[in-house]
């Protein structure tokens, strides 16, 4: 009753005693016990998960008391696996469990804010100019005010803000963009959409509705392995973390499981327990290489040698002194390796050209139907060239023929592809290929080999439809002599053993990565022994650490042709598992429309975001690296006298790659432009580029007309941990200060660039509104003008699925939003609606032009099939779709947005629905939606159509029309897939059309998805998810050229980089240190270090580094790693403070000193912010930078390919990439850490102050 | 000082003063059971500086407190029956009270200057904190201040007055301001403070006091608190 009375119980306090009086008993009050009972009590849990970047996708209890989340444990009812196969929980990680901190932290955000200069401009504009847009016109357009807010971004100055204020500031500055500029100057980035698909689709869906352009991640990420669509034609397909299970050979290479991979981690130990082997490839004594039973540690960015030089040991040894039944009949069936090459003369002798066409040879080989696109081989059966099913050509010519059953193509006859010329050739003929390894570098190893390499090869001579007679190999052939092997042909420069120094042998890679030879000859033995005993259950975790690299394809497809020449992709337990960043969007198909704004308009705007970045923060303009320097030395430079970013110029006019912004007019005047010159909007638009009257954006994009004006960030740290080349972003895309510390390469006599215009005066501050929606004030969103607050991820509903496990489950609103923050839905629902009231008078329905690239899975991908021809040389002539862009004309009803925003669209009804090149109808699903969530009642554009209010309508919008979570659709789909292929495939869904997997399911339990032709594995109680199932055993094509797995790419632009077979490549130098080294001492050594930046333990994707928990596990503030090497040398200890600097920029951080290091290497984990504990910088000045202040992305130019087959663009598909690990930076002690806080004793007054 | 005030301060204030210290810890005590605490800021900093002033200033500070008790409440009669005399008394009251007045402000001034200038320990202190340390600090120093004003009085006169005063007072006599109607200015003061301690007690820290644990001295090694009382 009272504490006080309760007390007054002197005469009864002893009630009883023990142990010999030395313990009694009493009455005393218990209640205080509750507060400890009390601690672990709570209201209620909830299922949620960890949405922006976690490919761990795991689900978790979010436990809620009195309103607030408390903390969170991993759930554990995933539906279990079959007999004898482990179970997937437990999943979660301390990054995911330590979330919860971040809601209630201090760096929550927990109002929208904004730049305090700009909204007094704004509200001193609203005063003159009542009408918004006009108002937003006054301040951009004035350059001295538009000056005034964008030259402080970054330096604090964000006050509070209303919701509609900013609402309508936003909306301002969007319309005013699209009338002025056009819809195609506003860009939207946001990455890994599988994590939190309708947050993802909110912003997309309003950007796409407005026609502004949606920017893509995976590629900018670096985390796209282009080696991937070249080999298969596929984005990224992986099997599932159970199926390593299944494997009897791991290697883990360039992978950190247990630190990266963490839920998936007991997969490896469970696997171990099985009795798989494991091999870890890392050059630092990375977590993974616990697991290992032989580590190999390569010097870092060499690992394609090692890869090649186990390839070597792989053919030699299972393919010619003992052929595997299997591992041949794979080869013949699965891959391009019998399909014929032919020979090139050149300046430096033959040289493997192009793949041989039907339209090569007498009447086609009757190949009535796109014959340029049908690639040939020999077959032993008849003895001759035959043109066998399944290649590209098959697929676009509705013959029903594209598969990989071994039938004739016109004839159906039955066919047996020749491997191999070696026993009747008709010739031996001597070929060159290029050998990059004697690049000589400071830091890295080099041989001092030939640039050519001449080999001999078993060939057949082939008669052409036009008379000439040409000399062709198969690719195995030719692969065979490229990695070295004898043949028996006295070929000089074939390996006689493997201690042989010649390209591509044990030996030889010993030079280059400094391992043991027998270690990899032992390793490459045992991989493909095991794959030979077990068909194929060999698998390569492979990852970031090797990726990451500029030649990343290199290394990748080294290790790819090891998994193909032992028959390993396409097998459960084997093949490649590279899960960096892409993160399976199960139910894509169902997604697309909701995100793009499908249902409304067609097509969308996309661009690759490597390309988009590097153009528009001017990173060109300090271009070092030439692309001659890249060539092959069969290549004629003479070509290829121009820069990178005139490549992507080239690629961009052909329709290989997308632009943003695209014209250098508004998109929304030219088809008015158009009917005025009387003519069709697409001719019209080709001939005023072919006068020169209108011009491709990418051509001058220092143009202000050409500037990107508004970009929205949402879900990501775009400026901050994804912002490679950060300084240069600052510099220009924002106008803000930075830390760069090299000069524009303008002064130098020669132009730089050839197609593209070089103006004096680089522009600096293109945006004029920067708007970020986040939970927390993020590196990105301290420089932005607004800032909105978001959601957390415990506190909205939405869908998330991995490649890691076949799941889909949720994200749930355990607690409302806290303060004012608002769901990613919400916030661009009342971005949109502000639109629709804002554009009154400005715009109405307007008629936009889209340009669109060859898009992959389409028709157009069969572009140029030969020699490229650019249409703006007048080598060829401008064709829309084909020589270039699609030109398609577009209705956007902008006083609609935000009608349209909240509901489904006509266009799913009248034009399907569909993915990877397979379309079906959608009538039923879409009615359904209007049954289950109600229709519109009001409105123009929405009555009658279903609703789309809330985020759970919209993960149920997604759910009802994707294959992997309607069974119905699912059998739609493979039915629609088998009018293709011409073999029936919908046994693998039809025992679950009956099945809808809804949010309120997912909810109570993590789904199994539903088998889908979307993906190339199956959900089956018999096998786990791997990657390529479908093509092996269901013989569907790899959506490639030949339709099979890809070791010869034989696009002219990948023949003339070098790249046909894949090849060691030493990494790229970037010349980032040289102006700076010994240039300004402070008194200490100075070290040279590759600087590697690696996913993090403390920090990376379920939680961020400023996490107090986390800080609190590590350092409690950024640090590098170096070894004990290199730190004694230039006197550095443990702890101390070190700045990392170069041409880019510069950073402070404190140093780790491990022996876990390698000398020569700095490894910064990457996504450590500024935010924390920075200091200032001896360099610059000013505070810290972080690992993204010292790099800056180099594209490559075989990236930019298009219209090519597998070589064709997609969203996020294939495209450029930001590569950045083959940098370098002065590290060295501080000798003096100042924290720009003034001295000792005013931090101290500061203190007091608070 | 006219009569009224002198009645006011001396005669009603301490029933005031009094009532107050002693519901308000009752009733702090049950209403805000986890606000019963010293308080501690050792945590945060707990320097061979601070254990020195916190033990010169708790061992004061105890002594003092007691010896106030004694002195001021012991009745005239039982000193009489031990045959000590006034004088003597005052010569022991301010020879004792000086020392360890002396040890207590060393020590408070240690407390006081750590508390404001310590940035750990001043972010965690609450005003009430910070007050209540100065307040103890000018009480100690208008202690010390009485000694040369008791030295006038070595017969003990004026002590004699104020433990009557004391003692009506706690007794519940009528005309207990009277005694102190006289007094020098100083214990005037001194006394009103200390009044004012009293009353303010229970809004701070001081709570700790109540339940200083001297029964852990003489309990058992071990104790069970039944499952329902």
């Amino acid at each position: 009753m009272s504490h006080f009375l309760d007390r007054l119980m002197f005469f009864r306090k002893v009630q009883g005693e023990f142990a010999d009086g030395h313990g009694q008993t009493t009455l005393e009050d218990r209640s205080w016990e509750k507060a400890y009972r009390q601690r672990w009590q709570h209201d209620k849990i909830v299922r949620s998960t960890h949405g922006v970047n976690c490919t761990g996708s795991c689900s978790w209890k979010i436990y809620v008391k009195e309103g607030l989340v408390t903390w969170e444990t991993q759930q554990t009812d995933y539906p279990r696996t079959r007999p004898d196969m482990p179970n997937h929980e437990p999943r979660g990680c301390p990054r995911g469990a330590s979330y919860s901190w971040y809601l209630y932290s201090a760096n929550r955000l927990k109002y929208p804010m904004i730049r305090a200069r700009l909204l007094k401009l704004w509200r001193v504009a609203l005063t003159k100019h009542p009408d918004p847009v006009d108002a937003w016109a006054s301040i951009v357009e004035d350059p001295v005010r538009a000056r005034e807010y964008k030259s402080i971004r970054g330096l604090g100055g964000l006050v509070r803000a209303q919701w509609g204020e900013v609402n309508t500031l936003i909306a301002a500055a969007n319309v005013y963009t699209a009338k002025q500029y056009g819809p195609d100057r506003i860009a939207g980035f946001s990455p890994i959409p599988a994590m939190s698909m309708v947050s993802y689709a909110s912003g997309s869906r309003y950007l796409s509705l407005i026609g502004a352009t949606c920017l893509s991640f995976y590629d900018w990420y670096c985390d796209l392995p282009p080696s991937s669509p070249m080999t298969w034609g596929e984005q990224t397909d992986v099997p599932e973390s159970a199926d390593w299970y299944n494997a009897k050979f791991i290697i883990m290479w360039g992978s950190n499981v247990p630190q990266t991979r963490t839920p998936d981690a007991h997969f490896m130990t469970e696997a171990r327990y099985n009795g798989t082997q494991i091999a870890v490839v890392s050059p630092d004594y990375a977590e993974a290489t616990k697991f290992a039973d032989i580590w190999l540690a390569p010097k870092q960015g060499t690992d394609a040698a090692m890869a090649m030089a186990m390839g070597h040991v792989i053919l030699r040894e299972f393919h010619l002194d003992h052929p595997n039944d299997y591992f041949v009949d794979y080869a013949r069936r699965y891959t391009d390796l019998p399909f014929l090459v032919r020979l090139d003369e050149g300046p430096k002798g033959l040289a493997p050209g192009r793949f041989l066409r039907a339209a090569d040879f007498d009447a086609a080989l009757k190949q009535e139907k796109n014959p340029d696109w049908k690639t040939v081989a020999w077959d032993e059966v008849s003895g001759r060239v035959v043109v066998p099913q399944g290649s590209v050509g098959f697929r676009w010519d509705d013959s029903g023929r594209w598969n990989l059953e071994e039938k004739e193509g016109a004839e159906q006859r039955e066919i047996k592809l020749r491997l191999s010329h070696i026993d009747q050739p008709d010739a031996v003929a001597e070929v060159g290929f290029p050998y990059f390894g004697s690049i000589k570098s400071d830091h890295f190893n080099f041989t001092d080999h030939e640039a050519v390499l001449t080999r001999k090869v078993p060939v057949k001579r082939l008669c052409l439809a036009d008379g000439q007679q040409v000399l062709a190999a198969t690719v195995y052939d030719l692969m065979l002599a490229h990695y070295g092997l004898d043949r028996g042909l006295d070929d000089p420069g074939a390996a006689r053993s493997y201690d042989d120094d010649v390209p591509y042998t044990p030996a030889w890679q010993q030079r280059i990565t400094g391992v043991d030879r027998r270690k990899v000859i032992n390793t490459a033995r045992a991989f493909a022994d095991n794959a030979a005993r077990t068909q194929g259950r060999s698998m390569v975790i492979l990852g970031a650490g090797i990726n990451h690299w500029y030649h990343m394809d290199m290394t990748y497809r080294g290790i790819i042709n090891m998994l193909m020449l032992c028959g390993c992709v396409g097998q459960s337990g084997g093949g490649w598992a590279h899960y960096v960043g892409q993160e399976k969007l199960r139910p894509q198909t169902g997604w697309l429309p909701l995100c793009f704004a499908l249902d409304w308009v067609r097509p969308p705007r996309q661009m690759n975001g490597t390309s988009f970045f590097y153009a528009h923060s001017n990173q060109w303009r300090y271009e070092t690296l030439k692309v001659d320097a890249l060539l092959s030395p069969l290549a004629d430079p003479a070509k290829w006298q121009m820069s990178l970013i005139d490549c992507n110029a080239r690629a961009e006019r052909m329709g290989w790659l997308p632009s943003a912004p695209q014209f250098n007019r508004n998109p929304l005047k030219l088809v008015g432009a158009a009917k005025a010159a009387g003519q069709e909007p697409a001719a019209y638009v080709v001939d005023q580029l072919k006068r020169g009257e209108l011009r491709f954006a990418c051509e001058d994009p220092d143009d202000p007309v050409n500037f990107p004006r508004n970009l929205f960030i949402w879900r990501s740290n775009l400026l901050g941990s994804s912002g490679k080349g950060h300084e240069y972003l600052l510099r220009h895309l924002l106008g803000a200060s930075d830390g760069v510390q090299s000069e524009e390469l303008g002064h130098e006599s020669q132009p730089h660039t050839h197609d593209v215009a070089w103006r004096d005066e680089a522009p600096r501050g293109k945006l004029d509104l920067l708007v970020t929606l986040d939970f927390r004030m993020s590196t990105t969103c301290l420089y932005s003008d607004v800032v909105l607050p978001t959601a957390t991820w415990y506190e909205k509903d939405d869908l998330n699925t991995s490649d890691m496990h076949p799941f889909i489950h949720p994200l749930s609103e355990a607690v409302n939003p806290a303060w004012e923050s608002r769901s990613d839905w919400e916030i661009f629902k009342g971005i949109a609606t502000a639109f629709s009231r804002v554009c009154a008078g400005h715009l109405g329905v307007e008629l936009d032009l889209v340009s669109q690239p060859l898009q992959h899975d389409s028709p157009a991908e069969m572009g140029q099939p030969y020699a490229i021809q650019d249409w703006t040389a007048g080598e060829c002539d401008a064709i829309p779709g084909k020589t270039m862009p699609h030109l398609h004309v577009v209705e956007r009803d902008y006083p609609a947005t935000g009608e349209r925003y909240i509901s489904v669209g006509p266009l799913l009804e009248q034009l399907g629905n569909g993915g990877k090149g397979i379309h079906w109808q959608t009538h039923t699903e879409v009615d359904e939606l209007g049954d289950l969530h109600g229709r519109h009642r009001q409105g123009r554009a929405s009555t009658g159509r279903p609703r789309l209010d809330t985020a759970i309508q919209a993960a149920d919008t997604i759910m009802e029309l994707a294959p992997e979570t309607n069974g119905a659709v699912a059998v739609k789909a493979w039915r629609a897939l088998s009018t293709t292929t011409g073999r029936e495939h919908a046994h693998l869904a039809l025992h679950k059309e009956d099945e809808k997997i809804r949010f309120r399911d997912i909810q109570a339990q993590p789904r199994k998805i539903i088998t889908s032709p979307i993906w190339s594995g199956i959900e089956s109680d018999k096998i786990s998810y791997n990657a390529g199932w479908i093509n092996v055993h269901e013989l569907i094509p790899w959506r490639t050229l030949t339709g099979r797995q890809h070791f010869y790419q034989d696009h002219p632009w990948m023949i003339a980089f070098g790249e046909g077979f894949v090849a060691y490549r030493p990494p790229v130098e970037t010349r980032d240190i040289e102006a700076l080294l010994g240039q300004r001492a402070n008194g200490h050594d100075e070290l040279v270090l590759n600087w590697i930046t690696p996913h993090q333990k403390w920090g990376i994707h379920s939680t961020y580094s400023e996490n107090l928990i986390m800080q609190t596990l590590s350092r409690g503030g950024p640090i590098v790693w170096i070894s004990e090497v290199d730190a004694k040398a230039a006197g550095i200890v443990d702890n101390d403070w070190i700045e990392a600097f170069n041409r880019n920029g510069a950073l402070v951080a404190r140093a780790v000193v491990s022996q876990r290091v390698p000398a020569g290497m700095a490894m910064m984990y990457h996504a450590q912010e500024r935010i924390v504990n920075m200091p200032g910088s001896e360099i610059t000045g000013a505070r810290g930078g972080i690992h993204n202040s010292v790099t800056r992305v180099v594209l490559k130019p075989t990236h930019m390919i298009g219209g090519y087959a597998q070589l064709s663009y997609g969203f996020n598909y294939y495209g450029t990439v930001g590569s950045n690990r083959d940098g370098f930076v002065i590290v060295r002690k501080m000798a003096k850490v100042d924290w720009l806080e003034g001295d000792d004793e005013s931090i101290l007054a500061q203190e007091y102050k608070r | 000082m006219d009569t009224f005030f002198n009645n006011l301060l001396f005669g009603y204030y301490p029933y005031v003063a009094g009532t107050v210290f002693l519901l308000g810890s009752v009733v702090r005590f049950d209403m805000s059971q986890y606000t019963w605490k010293t308080n501690s800021s050792q945590i945060a900093d707990s320097s061979p500086r601070f254990r020195l002033g916190n033990n010169l200033f708790h061992i004061g500070v105890l002594i003092l407190f007691f010896g106030h008790l004694i002195g001021l409440l012991t009745p005239h009669r039982w000193e009489e029956a031990l045959r000590i005399q006034p004088g003597l008394h005052q010569i022991v009251s301010m020879t004792s009270g000086g020392i360890f007045g002396l040890c207590a402000v060393f020590g408070g001034a240690i407390l006081i200057h750590r508390r404001l200038t310590n940035p750990r320990v001043r972010a965690q202190s609450s005003q009430m904190d910070v007050a209540i340390i100065i307040i103890l600090f000018i009480q100690l120093l208008l202690g010390l201040g009485t000694i040369p004003f008791s030295a006038q009085h070595l017969d003990g006169s004026e002590m004699m007055l104020l433990s009557a005063w004391a003692q009506h007072i706690v007794t519940f006599q009528p005309g207990a301001a009277a005694f102190v109607a006289k007094v020098s200015w100083m214990f005037k003061i001194h006394l009103f403070l200390g009044l004012t301690i009293f009353l303010l007690f229970p809004f701070t820290r001081l709570v700790h006091i109540w339940s200083a644990p001297i029964w852990y001295l003489g309990r058992r090694y071990q104790i069970v608190r039944m499952r329902h009382g």
